[in-house]
């Protein structure tokens, strides 16, 4: 088994008395998809923040390419290729689909103190901002304000703003929350082209998405992880069955 | 491939070229109709426009509501008075263990000034940009309050009366006091603002400063630091404002703690305001249309804030945007 991507070891996040990530110890493999899945509330997205580095963790480790990134700032993990779309989309709306994303190429060039020329202007900062969307599914959308976009395409464009990043791996809070049935199918559609080409933690209320991409998936109940394995190890599983899945 | 057509501001250019072509032609028609007054109330158009478009850098686009910015100007003001008061009097300015025999040569106090402003800007930015929104607001009007109290504080300089400049200003063999002299100077101060703005909001500095006024969560994310892009942006707007001080200060001869008070902070975000934020000539409207507004009502009554006031509020109720919607709605109808 090769070394993992991601680890993490002994993670535990406390909001005052409560647990919301309680002794997590999880690891995502170099090009797998491994799905976090769980009830409401279970701390999904509290464990995503301190994965993204928006939240720091009362105790535990994260390394992340073998290194120690516990204390490392949002903005320097997101350079060492950890990509999060947001569950609650988070672009630029007053950007064009274009802008946003080419800000996610630009901040992987290096700094951007560079005041006169126009990134607009840029040929190659642009083809490749548009690469992403195209990949996504938005190249006739370029130009459309993000603000102006439909929730699905907003999705679409969290996406390519995290591809755009060229990251190691990908952090996906939920990409098809609140996306109809359509919708729905064209992302469970996207994300299977992208699996091969990209790591994945896909956290995703979507049953069927979450057992027609994940490689692995590991359950968190109230903080704490109560199974990792195979889709047909999570499945048989009479703990994951009571705490999540129902009887039946 | 889909077309890659940089986002167009052409409209934007053509607007910059108008508002400069207008304010140009202001001293011959004046003098022709015999209203050479009307130089003078352009010049402080021009001179307060020249702030406006400073503030605007970190006001419309970096969404950061400073407070401070008059107090930034005033700095400009007393380099360029402190520099010429003690080149008048014969005596140097000891700053530690450099001593400074002062200048009125403005090639050398302008630029003085703009650093020192600027400079001052980085150092309140450094403390004010750990907050945001109402905590941000309250701290620069907090900083705002210092140099203005360290404006009345400078016994040597005029204290409370401010400081009235009599040794001669040159620039460049000519006289910033000539009526003429200080207008078209400051109009040329405000091109060269201007077209570096606009050139600045499109660059990439421009696009992450933009960016992080809208979502500063989305931008870490992507992997960029916001603060030491808002800090650079809040120095550059400083060094703006402390431009348009020292050329008040030169033009007039005189520069004073009154410049400095945070109501001047607060008319400059409403000359911003009035002309709209979304712009870099938008609050060069919208200092004209305070200044003259401010004028012409005064001219009528004594309790000219009374009107003026309807008049702001009934302008940020009905005009989404500023003057620049109003001009957008009726261009494209």
């Amino acid at each position: 088994m090769s070394a993992p991507l991601l680890e993490t070891r002994n993670l535990i996040r406390r909001f005052g008395g409560l647990v919301a990530t309680g002794d997590v110890s999880l690891s995502v493999l170099p090009g797998e998809t491994h799905a976090l899945i769980g009830p409401n509330g279970a701390g999904k997205t509290t464990l995503i923040a301190q994965l993204q580095g928006e939240l720091p963790p009362s105790s535990g480790q994260i390394f992340f390419h073998g290194q120690d990134i516990t204390a490392l700032p949002s903005h320097r993990r997101a350079l060492m290729g950890l990509a999060r779309s947001f569950q609650i989309t988070s672009v630029l709306p007053d950007f064009t689909a274009l802008e946003n994303v080419r800000l996610a190429v630009q901040a992987r060039q290096g700094h951007s103190f560079r005041f006169w020329r126009q990134a607009g202007a840029d040929r190659p900062l642009n083809a490749e901002a548009a690469e992403a969307l195209e990949r996504c599914g938005l190249a006739d959308r370029l130009h459309v304000l993000a603000g102006l976009l439909s929730h699905g395409e907003r999705r679409q464009l969290e996406l390519a703003m995290a591809l755009a990043m060229r990251p190691a791996l990908l952090l996906l809070d939920e990409p098809m929350a609140g996306m109809g049935k359509q919708d729905g199918i064209r992302m469970t559609r996207l994300l299977a082209e992208l699996k091969s080409d990209y790591a994945m933690l896909l956290v995703e209320h979507d049953m069927e998405a979450v057992f027609s991409l994940a490689d692995r998936l590991s359950v968190l109940v109230q903080g704490r992880l109560i199974a990792t394995g195979s889709v047909e190890e999570i499945r048989a599983n009479p703990a994951v069955q009571a705490a999540y899945l129902g009887h039946g | 491939m889909a077309d890659l057509a940089p986002t167009p501001n052409r409209r934007d250019w053509f607007a910059i070229l108008l508002l400069l072509a207008v304010l140009a032609v202001v001293p011959p028609i004046a003098e022709a109709v015999g209203q050479p007054f009307a130089i003078k109330v352009a010049s402080r158009v021009v001179v307060f426009a020249i702030a406006a478009v400073g503030l605007n850098l970190v006001l419309g686009f970096g969404g950061m509501v400073s407070l401070l910015h008059a107090g930034l100007f005033g700095v400009g003001g007393y380099v360029i008075g402190i520099l010429a008061w003690h080149d008048f009097n014969g005596e140097a300015l000891h700053l530690g263990p450099i001593a400074y025999a002062g200048t009125g040569n403005l090639l050398i106090s302008l630029p003085l000034a703009v650093l020192v402003s600027a400079g001052a800007a980085a150092l309140m930015g450094v403390v004010s940009l750990r907050t945001n929104g109402a905590y941000f607001i309250m701290i620069t009007l907090a900083f705002n309050q210092m140099l203005y109290y360290l404006g009345v504080a400078l016994q040597k300089y005029g204290g409370e009366d401010g400081l009235q400049i009599q040794g001669d200003l040159s620039l460049a063999g000519l006289d910033p006091s000539k009526r003429l002299v200080y207008f078209y100077v400051s109009l040329a101060a405000l091109a060269v603002v201007m077209v570096l703005v606009q050139r600045l909001v499109g660059s990439r500095f421009g696009m992450v400063l933009r960016a992080t006024a809208q979502n500063e969560r989305r931008v870490k994310a992507l992997g960029i630091p916001p603060t030491r892009y808002r800090l650079t942006a809040f120095a550059l707007s400083g060094g703006i404002a402390g431009l348009a001080g020292a050329l008040m200060a030169s033009g007039q001869q005189f520069i004073s703690p009154a410049d400095m008070s945070w109501v001047r902070s607060g008319d400059l975000v409403v000359m911003c305001v009035l002309g709209g934020l979304t712009t870099v000539w938008g609050p060069v409207l919208g200092a004209a249309l305070f200044l003259l507004l401010e004028l012409g009502l005064s001219s009528l009554t004594n309790a000219w804030q009374l009107p003026f006031g309807l008049i702001v509020i009934g302008m940020a109720v009905w005009l989404h945007d500023g003057l620049i919607g109003a001009i957008r709605r009726w261009v494209q109808s």
